[in-house]
């Protein structure tokens, strides 16, 4: 043992110092731990988002796209078809979708970025089947006086061509819009909204 | 012989010095009345989770694939396997039983109060890490509920500012509930959380010990050291750990064989009770296992009415009855933190409430009341009256907390005994 007096002031800073080193290292330690929660590399392979050339799609006309496992329908609404929508108000559950059904900029009457393109997860609120598309006049029918409509063939649940569904369905709320965004005029991608990651 | 082996384990690790400090020479108030037996209750119902859930776990599949139809296999297949998870499945419900009738006693009799409130937090830790341990194992069965109840649960992290999104996908380690959710709540519900669980239930007693036991009147039975004459102190030996440091008044018995005799007899009483649901009632009408459960999860498919299981219901209540989401999921979470407070939120000097005043014991038995009737609400499908009487009750929740830190500073208390009475 040597005699030279105990210098605390070097002790507080090795013992800060060595608290310190020990911290970062923690905080290092902790990455993989923390990291290993987020969706893997297959989870976000599945997950992925998808890219739409909408540039081929006539007037009225429907597509099909897969996004995350489910269906997701386009449809180019004709300047009639978007008249419709402002008439039909009244027999609608939620018409002003109040209900967290879509993305923010969706929840309007056209529930959509751009009026002319409708993008729909295209199964129904109520049970998880997928809707039909019934243009040119067939899904009077089912609701009078409007000409187009989706039509559930399950439990007979009916939702206009923004995806609001009309009173009396079994299907409790809206159809669900994804966060989508156009990347050009002809493209648009699934699963993102504009700016987020 | 015998008295050697022992001799030569206590020179080497103190068993029976640990047995007489905390059983055989520990003084328990006499007056401890039947509400002291869920405690006891709680703790057999843990060693009952862990027995038939490490049994559940050599048959259970933990998979998104798989899930489901292990559970049928293990009712179905495995020997005595639906005996297993009964078990398991009513110990759940049972425990929340035991656990809230155990915190309504610590309400009644001030068991939060100086010099408990630690006690009391642990208690809480304890309440928390079950809740967490409860809902992760409902989703382990992977049926409709157990699915959508994720959902419901997971996305109330969405509420959020800003991470919120973020911190949902984290937690379920993919864009939906998945299989990959499955998996982390499997090992957080068999390992993590039953640990953690342990370890603050062995901190629970610790501290408990280390404070004294409180009782029905709320007056302190270990006393300043030479405050007491030679008749005032208990007759029973008891271990020097307390004798030394506190006077004993003779109104305590040792713990065994005198308190725990009495635990087993309300051990029986509950084994009635506990096979009665396992064996004719598993389901409990729908409570303990509720129906959706019986299908298989459909991310596709939502069942028309999601409620989680009954212990929960309360809490959903107050969640649904705020209108505004992020709201909602924070007076949620502060009704809990609400009850954490209480020590500090009650100032009252007197804990037990037969010496408090008519004011306290009313507003404790509403909040009971308001408590099993927030259950039923949110427990049963939305309606409109529904909407305004889980308002109306929650904002009666939160006054409970409000009133008693008003009325607790100069309540008017009745004369405490010196000593327990009968």
């Amino acid at each position: 043992m040597s005699n030279t007096p105990v210098d605390n002031s070097r002790r507080r800073f090795l013992t800060i110092a060595t608290s310190v080193i020990g911290g970062v290292g923690v905080a290092g330690a902790a990455v993989p731990f923390i990291a290993s929660w987020n969706p893997s590399a297959k989870a976000k392979a599945a997950g992925a988002d998808i890219k739409v050339d909408i540039s081929k799609i006539e007037p009225g006309q429907l597509i099909r796209v897969e996004w995350r496992s489910k269906p997701v329908w386009i449809v180019r609404r004709t300047p009639e078809i978007l008249a419709e929508l402002a008439k039909d108000e009244d027999m609608l559950k939620d018409p002003n979708s109040e209900e967290d059904q879509q993305p923010e900029f969706a929840r309007s009457r056209y529930r959509s970025l751009k009026e002319e393109y409708l993008v729909l997860v295209g199964i129904c609120t109520h049970l998880g089947c997928s809707p039909q598309y019934l243009n040119d006049g067939q899904f009077e029918e089912i609701v009078e006086g409007v000409p187009d409509g989706f039509f559930c063939p399950c439990h007979g649940s009916r939702f206009d061509l923004a995806g609001r569904v009309f009173d009396g369905s079994p299907a409790p709320t809206n159809l669900v819009v994804p966060p989508y965004y156009y990347i050009d005029d002809n493209t648009i991608l699934i699963g993102s909204e504009e700016g987020a990651a | 012989m015998w008295q050697n082996l022992l001799d030569w384990i206590e020179y080497r690790i103190p068993m029976m010095r640990v047995a007489k400090m905390h059983a055989m020479e520990y003084p328990a108030p006499k007056n401890m009345n039947f509400w002291y037996v869920f405690g006891f209750l709680a703790t057999i119902v843990l060693v009952n989770q862990i027995v038939t859930g490490v049994w559940l776990t050599m048959h259970y599949n933990p998979t998104a694939e798989g899930a489901f139809a292990s559970v049928e296999y293990i009712m179905r297949e495995v020997d005595y396997g639906y005996i297993l998870r009964y078990m398991h499945s009513t110990g759940a419900s049972a425990f929340f039983i035991v656990v809230y009738l155990h915190m309504f006693r610590g309400m009644m009799y001030g068991s939060y109060q100086k010099p408990r409130e630690l006690l009391w937090l642990f208690g809480m830790f304890i309440y928390l890490a079950l809740m967490a341990e409860a809902f992760m194992g409902y989703v382990l069965p992977w049926g409709q509920m157990s699915y959508w109840g994720a959902q419901v649960i997971v996305s109330l992290f969405s509420a959020i500012p800003g991470i919120g999104p973020d911190l949902v996908v984290w937690i379920q380690g993919d864009y939906v509930i998945s299989g990959a959710t499955l998996n982390r709540f499997f090992a957080l519900h068999v390992i993590a959380l039953p640990l953690v669980l342990v370890i603050l239930v062995f901190l629970h007693i610790v501290a408990l010990h280390e404070v004294g036991s409180n009782n029905p009147d709320g007056v302190e039975v270990k006393r300043k050291k030479g405050s007491l004459s030679d008749d005032e102190k208990t007759k029973f030996k008891m271990h020097e750990y307390y004798t030394n440091k506190y006077d004993i008044i003779d109104d305590v018995v040792p713990f065994f064989p005198h308190i725990v005799l009495k635990d087993l007899v309300a051990f029986s009483v509950f084994l009635f009770l506990f096979c009665y649901v396992m064996f004719f009632n598993p389901g409990m009408g729908g409570y303990f296992l509720e129906h959706p459960n019986f299908e298989i999860a459909n991310g596709l498919k939502t069942p028309e009415h999601i409620f989680p299981v009954w212990y929960f219901t309360p809490f959903y209540a107050i969640l649904k009855a705020v209108p505004d989401k992020l709201f909602g999921v924070i007076s949620m979470f502060m009704a809990i933190i609400c009850l954490f407070l209480l020590p500090w939120v009650d100032r009252a000097k007197v804990k037990s409430w037969r010496y408090r005043s008519g004011l306290h014991k009313w507003n404790l038995i509403v909040f009971a009341l308001v408590f099993i009737f927030l259950g039923y609400l949110g427990g049963t499908p939305q309606e409109p009256w529904k909407v305004i009487a889980s308002r109306i009750l929650t904002i009666m929740y939160f006054s409970f907390f409000v009133l008693l830190y008003l009325y607790s500073k100069n309540e008017k208390t009745k004369p405490l005994p010196a000593r327990i009475t009968k």
